[in-house]
């Protein structure tokens, strides 16, 4: 019995000892974090994709929290939405931004693009552009080995297995840019959504000059800059021998898809164009016939 | 017989070519000259549209230390400057020369006859001019600069020059048919390289597969002073330039080192009768001797090619592509690559053309990795290339480079020694590349 009741005064006593030592400690030692980390933890996305830049959603509230404006921090999975909610926790004004998508630049399908060798190394679209240009003649398109599926933590791209590319997920993607870095050969591109999700790109990458471009790919961009013509809002610049169509410029009005010989040119998500009426197909069939 | 210690694989040698004379590729009508041809800074163009050259006439010339002049391999007239596709499909800037006659008009100072020239007359530095001038590149594979070789840095001393006539690599056969029709001439072609690093000890290095150029080898090395031929077992890679420092004279290389850290300075044998040309003849590095080889190939054997013909007229002199072809190789099968363009022209760094049978070319099916270490067995360089692949799949590149991935030789002894079939050297080089360009970049941004 004495034994028992010796043990427990002991015990009890290394125990308030051991109390205040480590309160005392715990006082010393003490990390001073803000509480507003958590705050804006708990209103991220909680993906941890890296699209914001930082290594992950607990790093970018620390960030938010010791910036003095959140003009620089975006977290491109969340949006606006996300921002505005960080901002009202921060008291910062939070800065609008348009949500953006991943767009495949490249439409070289089988049928367009012709496979001039047959590759059989190791699955890996980096493991190939280092070795050569691509099983088809053209250097700068899709090699379709689906390194950007690899990395894509949202599911939201996958490769097609009739045309050998790979297609984004509009309603998945988060536009984190994980496929962009991935892709060695930078045919993805972060575009604006845009109303209703419409956009129109350029959907090839091919520097060469028009002749190269063509022989290699039915559907590639040939600089011949009728687009660039056409274009009223001057939103399509052409730089060695490929059109580009700046977003923030691009007013829709879709003109150039139709102006484009070679069909490079894509619009998302438009209606269906009405049929041309007589006095448009006479105005647009002598430029077609002349440069057939 | 002496061999290096850590690694190596022993494949089949397959050495279909071997003993067929050296036969001369009759001249393209049209050279594309690539600008880039060695390692280092690529050549800046100094003709101009409509000029007319002479074949060994410099039609680029080096740019920088580390670089080499480019001459005319015909003569003819340049028609433009422009890319032309290599043989996977990738750019590169190049001189093209559209013949004129025959297109074989000559300069007057390179002297032609094939009388041997014994005759020393100039000093080291006025030797190591002349291989500079001459454009002459390591012609073992990896074209670098053979002048900045022979210009060891301050503090190092050489002691020893070894001469890579291991041709290790299957299938081809160039050097060692070279030796056999140009013995006395890469003898003196050795003593001038003597001559310029100024030592007096060169170690010949020849794998035991070549039994008849050791014999003659050492009848002619009994006559020159210094000259050593050393047999060495069949192993593989024994060519590389450490393996071979290790396998002559048992002294390793350490990591991230160039061989003169170990007083050593290795040539080729063709570059060393490159040398002999350049120097003797005057002539400059215009041609080379190359293997078109292949089980199916008909007219197979070691061919010397003009540089700017195109690999698809070689081709056709050795009896063009045979039907069930499956991958045409530049190089040999271990560290060659898989041709998509046979357009290319010939240049320094074609060794040789590998024509496999679709059913030689057959890759097989990779499976998981069991774990076996039959890769960290076989490689030379003593890394686990295992661990190597699985880092550069997760792209763990800053481990990579932790684990000596710039140590790696793309030998390929990894790949043919894994029975799972996986990729192994895939990964690796593209690991590799990867972290080169890392280090490259902050290089510069240092």
């Amino acid at each position: 019995m004495n034994l028992i009741v010796i043990s427990l005064i002991t015990l009890g006593v290394i125990g308030c000892i051991s109390a205040v030592v480590l309160y005392l400690a715990a006082q010393k030692f003490k990390v001073e974090e803000d509480p507003r980390i958590d705050e804006v933890e708990a209103v991220l996305p909680g993906a941890n994709c890296g699209g914001c830049g930082k290594p992950g959603c607990r790093n970018f509230a620390e960030a938010c929290v010791k910036a003095d404006s959140l003009d620089n921090l975006l977290c491109p999975v969340g949006g606006s939405p996300t921002m505005a909610k960080v901002g009202e926790i921060l008291g910062l004004a939070a800065v609008e931004s348009e949500p953006m998508i991943a767009v495949v630049r490249c439409n070289g399908t089988c049928e367009h693009r012709p496979k001039t060798s047959h590759y059989d190394g190791a699955r890996s679209c980096q493991i190939m552009h280092n070795l050569y240009a691509g099983e088809t003649g053209c250097m700068y398109g899709c090699l379709g080995c689906g390194d950007c599926v690899a990395v894509c933590k949202f599911d939201a791209i996958h490769m097609n297995p009739e045309t050998g590319l790979p297609e984004v997920d509009e309603d998945k993607c988060t536009a984190c840019g994980a496929c962009v870095k991935a892709c060695p050969k930078n045919i993805i591109e972060l575009r604006k959504k845009g109303p209703k999700g419409r956009r129109i790109f350029v959907s090839c990458v091919n520097k060469d000059k028009g002749g190269v471009a063509r022989k290699a790919c039915a559907v590639a961009c040939i600089g011949c800059s009728k687009c660039e013509k056409e274009c009223a809002f001057d939103a399509i610049t052409i730089t060695n021998n490929l059109a580009y169509i700046d977003y923030d410029k691009c007013r829709l009005c879709r003109k150039c898809v139709v102006v484009c010989p070679t069909n490079a040119i894509h619009e998302i998500n438009f209606p269906a164009r009405k049929p041309l009426t007589e006095s448009q197909t006479a105005e647009v069939k002598p430029t077609e016939t002349l440069n057939a | 017989m002496k061999t290096f210690r850590i690694g190596g694989i022993h494949p089949t040698d397959h050495k279909l070519s071997a003993n067929i004379p050296i036969e001369t590729v009759a001249l393209p009508k049209q050279a594309i000259v690539p600008l880039s041809q060695h390692i280092g800074a690529p050549a800046q163009p100094i003709v101009e549209k409509g000029d007319h050259v002479k074949v060994g006439q410099v039609i680029a010339a080096a740019n920088g230390f580390v670089s080499v002049n480019v001459h005319a391999p015909i003569s003819g007239v340049v028609t433009k400057i422009d890319t032309a596709l290599d043989a996977w499909g990738l750019p590169m800037p190049s001189i093209f020369i559209d013949a004129e006659e025959d297109g074989d008009e000559w300069l007057e100072t390179i002297d032609r006859t094939p009388d041997l020239n014994r005759i020393y007359k100039l000093t080291g530095k006025e030797i190591i001019k002349k291989i500079q001038d001459a454009g002459i590149v390591g012609l073992g594979g990896a074209c670098f600069p053979t002048h900045v070789k022979l210009s060891p840095p301050p503090g190092s001393k050489v002691e020893v020059l070894i001469i890579n006539a291991v041709e290790c690599e299957p299938y081809l056969t160039c050097d060692h048919q070279l030796m056999l029709e140009r013995g006395e001439e890469i003898f003196i072609g050795i003593s001038l390289l003597m001559r310029a690093l100024e030592i007096e000890h060169a170690i010949v290095g020849i794998e035991n597969n070549k039994k008849d150029a050791i014999e003659l080898f050492q009848k002619i090395a009994n006559r020159h002073f210094g000259i050593e031929i050393c047999p060495l077992k069949l192993r593989y890679p024994q060519g590389g330039e450490k393996q071979l420092i290790d396998a002559t004279i048992g002294r390793q290389v350490p990591s991230g080192a160039l061989p003169i850290a170990v007083g050593a300075v290795v040539q080729n044998v063709a570059t060393v009768y490159a040398v002999y040309e350049a120097v003797q003849k005057n002539k400059p590095l215009i041609d080379r001797v190359m293997t078109v080889t292949g089980e199916s190939v008909t007219r197979r054997g070691n061919y010397l090619v003009r540089f700017g013909t195109p690999l698809a007229d070689v081709i056709a002199q050795a009896g063009g592509i045979p039907e069930n072809t499956g991958k045409i190789i530049a190089g040999g099968p271990m560290m060659g690559r898989a041709m998509s363009n046979v357009n290319m022209p010939a240049h320094k760094r074609t060794s040789g053309i590998l024509i496999m049978t679709e059913a030689e070319s057959v890759r097989r099916e990779p499976v998981n990795c069991m774990r076996c270490g039959k890769c960290v067995e076989a490689c030379p360089m003593g890394l686990e290339p295992f661990l190597l692949v699985r880092q550069a799949e997760m792209r763990l590149w800053d481990d990579m480079e932790q684990n000596a991935i710039m140590d790696c030789i793309e030998c390929g002894c990894c790949l043919y020694s894994c029975p799972s079939n996986r990729p192994l050297l895939d990964y690796v080089r593209m690991g590799k590349a990867t972290v080169g360009g890392i280090i490259r970049t902050r290089a510069t941004q240092k």
